[in-house]
């Protein structure tokens, strides 16, 4: 293969640099006003990019399940072609691409070998793809078929059941209360023109974030974003999805047969770029976002042997995201888990971390930061977010830096001000008997 | 994160199963210490970071009945504490060191392994050294540890009707062959472990000369034998004899089984036994079959999307799954949801046409082409990953091939021909080798829900053999 050559040359100039800690991330604007951040990394003959639209379910609007279903159907036919021509047209390649909706991100990467015959016709069918969707019927009526597949396996899942009753009961009437996978019914009612408007919409230059990483230099990605955006219209960046607030306090039972509890609790928790995101990151972090040596583990799992996995996250969006903490337990200790994750909540947002704690928490995000830039997927992914989040340039540069300053104080200040547990929303899904019903306080929930 | 640990034996045996991912053998180097401990040094410099996988020749097929799932208790066992470093103190050591360490356990193996950088790499050794003896096994801690693990088991399996139904489906496919059971063990095992059955176990399996330690990033290969040789060095080998060959007995026809439990959607798992790299007839067989596998499965372009998913619109979603790594033959599967309201013999009925089809022409010159053309950007795309160059080294030394025989892997592919693929259809796809497990989806609303039996045990009674 005439690859082999080339790739031993590589290999060879790459083991004479020495590693990289971070990477040099340089930024432009395109010529349709899309955000462009690149990474040139040529030690792999080949290149990542990541198309992200602010077009994820965020922006159903009425139509729950209207934005998963159109960025699902872009490889179903697009600019005369149809489905079997596009996957054919990439994978004979050898590239790959990704499709994907959720609340706030719409999604489309491509990884491609960087070798010019290879990436250039892979670049110019994902613009025909991004740029022109066809969206012909039976595609239409194939991808609702599989959504609603979907959501019938959401139904055998009480995990994902609960998760999709605590969004709704968090964020009602919010655009983030809605399930990215629609409904039945809202399904059933999404027409072409629905789909071509919302594309015609959304889909544009304006709304989009290009990540680019690989062996690709400068010149020649700034000419690949303007192949892959050349279709698009420039059109207008979509505005922050707001809501009124949530109800609070609220516990709620999905009845599901099985022999485990999947308990959910949380509140809204904060945006991208909020300027408390460090203490709360850090605060977390000891709370139950560092695995078994986290607070809640510790109580949960290696104290009580009650659950294998729980533990707690601020979700940070456009929007106000959640802050969620979760864990599955056998029908019979519900109660007890509740409590305990009660307790270890109560004495956090009280009193915040002890000073060891905090140490040891920032040792561990500190000396563990280059894991997390440690390849070309990682480090687009860092990208992408920080292009569609607004976040500074400098992000990963100053991170540290910023994780070390974070007092105890700060971190107690932050949790007693922002966290709330007695506001919680609290979803369970499971088999619960009367007396533990009457216990928790549980409403059942009418899901569909 | 360490919670998430068993998901990975799920998630690699996914990934093992995709057909094309050599690894590059140019920059892997190999010394083995005076007490058998295996070391391969693979050199990674895009960033200042290291991963160390230590992997022991041990798993779910090495155990017997009555203790299955050992190996995966045994897993979890060895985060909670030796003589020297207390319970807890390994994870907030490595903690301390930002890494980012878990394990997992597989059919025939269980590895351990640490992502840091590459300053603390000789912290991964320390304790991953310790803990190959010494383990504590404190009978508090084993208890609590056990519930654990029989809640995993209840996320995993009890409430996910594809997993009920995958084990079901092992175990009517294997009536003496250790696939058969699961890799976290049936319920009832699970729930009658002694600390004896551990520390046996652990004394049995847990030497240097039955493990493999696999280095991978920015590391030069001779200080990682002086700190290898510092840490292992004097750990005495053991002498670990290799287990027996437990051969399952030749299938003399087709097995179908069938699970009526609530669920919402069905589902269909069909399974023909087929040789792996180590049983194969001809040296070429198994990489007919990986071929075989992505002309079927191979993105979106092969034949179960084009044909079953788009074309006739019978599956909601179909996949086929082959693994030429393994100690012991395995199963080259199909499976699927059939798309709404179609029946699941009718999603079974267009299976095995694309089998038959298989069997009967040879694949077109474009799709093999296409094929290769994957198999030669997949093994450029692989390398991105330190962490998958060094599963791949590891996961072929523990069933038992030399590392080396990856470094075949893109050459051997793209030398199968279309008659091949067609000649290993023939032999090995047929109606004797084949089992076949459906799920008949019952009712979940309503009084089923409040059944006083528990459904471990409802799916034994329901599961029939045809």
């Amino acid at each position: 293969m005439s690859i082999r050559p080339v790739l031993a040359v590589m290999l060879m100039v790459a083991a004479s640099l020495p590693a990289r800690a971070l990477p040099a991330i340089e930024s432009w604007v395109s010529a349709d006003g899309a955000r462009v951040l690149y990474v040139h990394a040529p030690e792999i003959p080949m290149v990542d990019v990541e198309l992200v639209f602010d077009a994820g379910a965020a922006r159903d609007g009425e139509r729950d399940g209207l934005a998963r279903m159109v960025n699902g159907l872009l490889e179903e036919g697009a600019d005369g072609l149809d489905a079997d021509t596009i996957a054919r047209g990439f994978e004979d390649l050898g590239a790959v691409t990704g499709f994907s909706s959720q609340r706030d991100m719409a999604s489309v990467s491509l990884r491609s070998l960087s070798a010019e015959d290879k990436l250039a016709p892979a670049t110019a069918l994902l613009a025909r793809l991004v740029a022109r969707p066809d969206f012909p019927a039976t595609a239409v009526e194939r991808v609702r078929n599989q959504m609603q597949s979907a959501l019938m396996q959401t139904r055998q899942s009480p995990g994902e059941l609960a998760n999709r009753a605590f969004y709704e009961t968090l964020y009602p009437d919010h655009p983030y209360g809605a399930h990215p996978g629609g409904t039945e019914t809202s399904l059933e009612g999404i027409t072409q023109d629905a789909l071509k408007a919302f594309h015609e919409r959304y889909y544009v230059a304006a709304n989009a974030v290009v990540a680019v990483v690989g062996d690709i230099g400068r010149a020649d990605a700034e000419t690949l974003v303007e192949e892959l955006l050349g279709g698009l219209a420039r059109g207008e960046r979509a505005p922050r999805p707001e809501g009124p607030g949530a109800a609070a306090g609220t516990t709620l039972l999905i009845e599901y047969p099985a022999e485990h509890v999947h308990l959910l609790m949380g509140q809204r928790g904060m945006r991208r770029g909020d300027p408390d995101y460090f203490p709360l990151y850090l605060g977390n972090h000891i709370l139950g976002g560092s695995g078994l040596v986290s607070r809640l583990s510790k109580a949960v799992r290696e104290e009580r042997g009650l659950s294998y996995s729980v533990s707690s996250g601020f979700i940070p969006m456009r929007g106000e995201g959640p802050f969620k903490v979760s864990l599955q337990t056998k029908a019979a200790n519900a109660g007890e888990a509740m409590a305990v994750v009660d307790e270890v909540l109560a004495g956090f947002v009280a009193a915040g971390p002890d000073e060891d704690e905090l140490e040891a928490a920032k040792d561990n995000i500190v000396n563990g930061f280059p894991l997390r830039v440690d390849s070309n997927a990682k480090i687009g992914g860092y990208l992408a977010m920080m292009g569609f989040y607004d976040l500074p340039l400098d992000y990963l540069e100053t991170f540290t830096a910023r994780v070390e300053q974070v007092t105890a104080e700060e971190v107690r200040e932050v949790f007693a001000r922002r966290v709330d547990p007695e506001a919680f929303v609290r979803v369970l899904a499971g088999d619960l008997d009367d007396a533990q019903r009457q216990a928790l306080g549980v409403v059942v929930h009418d899901g569909e | 994160m360490r919670t998430a640990r068993p998901l990975i034996y799920l998630l690699l045996t996914a990934l093992l199963a995709l057909p094309w991912h050599a690894v590059k053998a140019a920059a892997v180097t190999e010394f083995v210490l005076d007490n058998g401990l295996k070391v391969l040094v693979k050199e990674d410099h895009r960033a200042p970071v290291a991963v160390s996988q230590l992997w022991y020749k041990v798993g779910a097929s090495y155990e017997h009945g009555g203790i299955t799932g050992l190996s995966h208790m045994l897993e979890h066992m060895m985060f909670k504490g030796t003589e020297r470093y207390g319970p807890g103190e390994f994870s907030r050591l490595l903690a301390e060191a930002g890494a980012s360490d878990n394990a997992f356990t597989g059919r025939d193996y269980t590895a351990y392994y640490q992502k840091l950088g590459v300053d603390k790499l000789e912290l991964a050794f320390r304790l991953e050294a310790d803990r190959m003896r010494g383990l504590l096994l404190e009978p508090g801690e084993f208890l609590k540890e056990r519930d654990v693990v029989a809640e995993e088991r209840r996320l995993r399996t009890e409430d996910r009707p594809n997993s009920r139904l995958y084990e079901q489906f092992m175990a009517a496919a294997y009536v003496a062959g250790p696939y058969g059971h699961p890799v976290i063990g049936w319920m009832n095992d699970i729930q009658n472990y002694t600390v004896e059955d551990l520390a046996a176990w652990y004394e049995r399996w847990y030497a240097p000369d039955n493990a493999v330690l696999v280095v991978a990033g920015d590391v030069e290969p001779a200080a990682v034998r002086t700190l290898a040789e510092k840490h292992f060095g004097a750990i005495p080998a053991a002498g670990t004899a290799p287990p027996k060959p437990r051969r399952e007995p030749a299938q003399t026809g087709p097995r179908r089984i069938e699970m009526t439990i609530p669920a919402r959607l069905p589902y269909l798992v069909m399974g023909y036994k087929t040789p792996n790299i180590q049983s194969a007839g001809e040296e070429w067989e198994p990489y007919a079959l990986t071929v075989l596998a992505a002309i079927l499965d191979g993105g979106s372009s092969a034949r179960l999307q084009r044909e079953l998913v788009r074309g006739t619109e019978v599956a909601a979603s179909a996949s086929a799954d082959y693994s030429l790594y393994q100690r012991l033959p395995g199963l080259f599967t199909l499976s699927g949801i059939p798309a709404d309201g179609v029946p699941v013999t009718q999603l079974e009925t267009a299976l095995e046409g694309v089998v038959e089809r298989l069997r009967r022409e040879p694949v077109s010159e474009e799709e093999l082409e296409r094929v290769k053309t994957q198999v030669v950007a997949e093994d450029v795309f692989q390398r991105d990953s330190v962490f998958y160059q060094a599963l791949r080294l590891g996961m072929l030394e523990t069933v038992g091939l030399d590392w080396r025989r990856d470094e075949a892997f893109v050459e051997a592919v793209r030398a199968v021909t279309a008659e091949q693929v067609r000649t290993v259809a023939r032999r090995y796809l047929v109606p004797d080798a084949l089992t076949v497990a459906r799920l008949d989806p019952q009712p979940m609303d309503g009084q089923a829900m409040t059944a006083q039996t528990p459904p471990s045990r409802t799916q034994q009674e329901n599961a029939r053999v045809h």
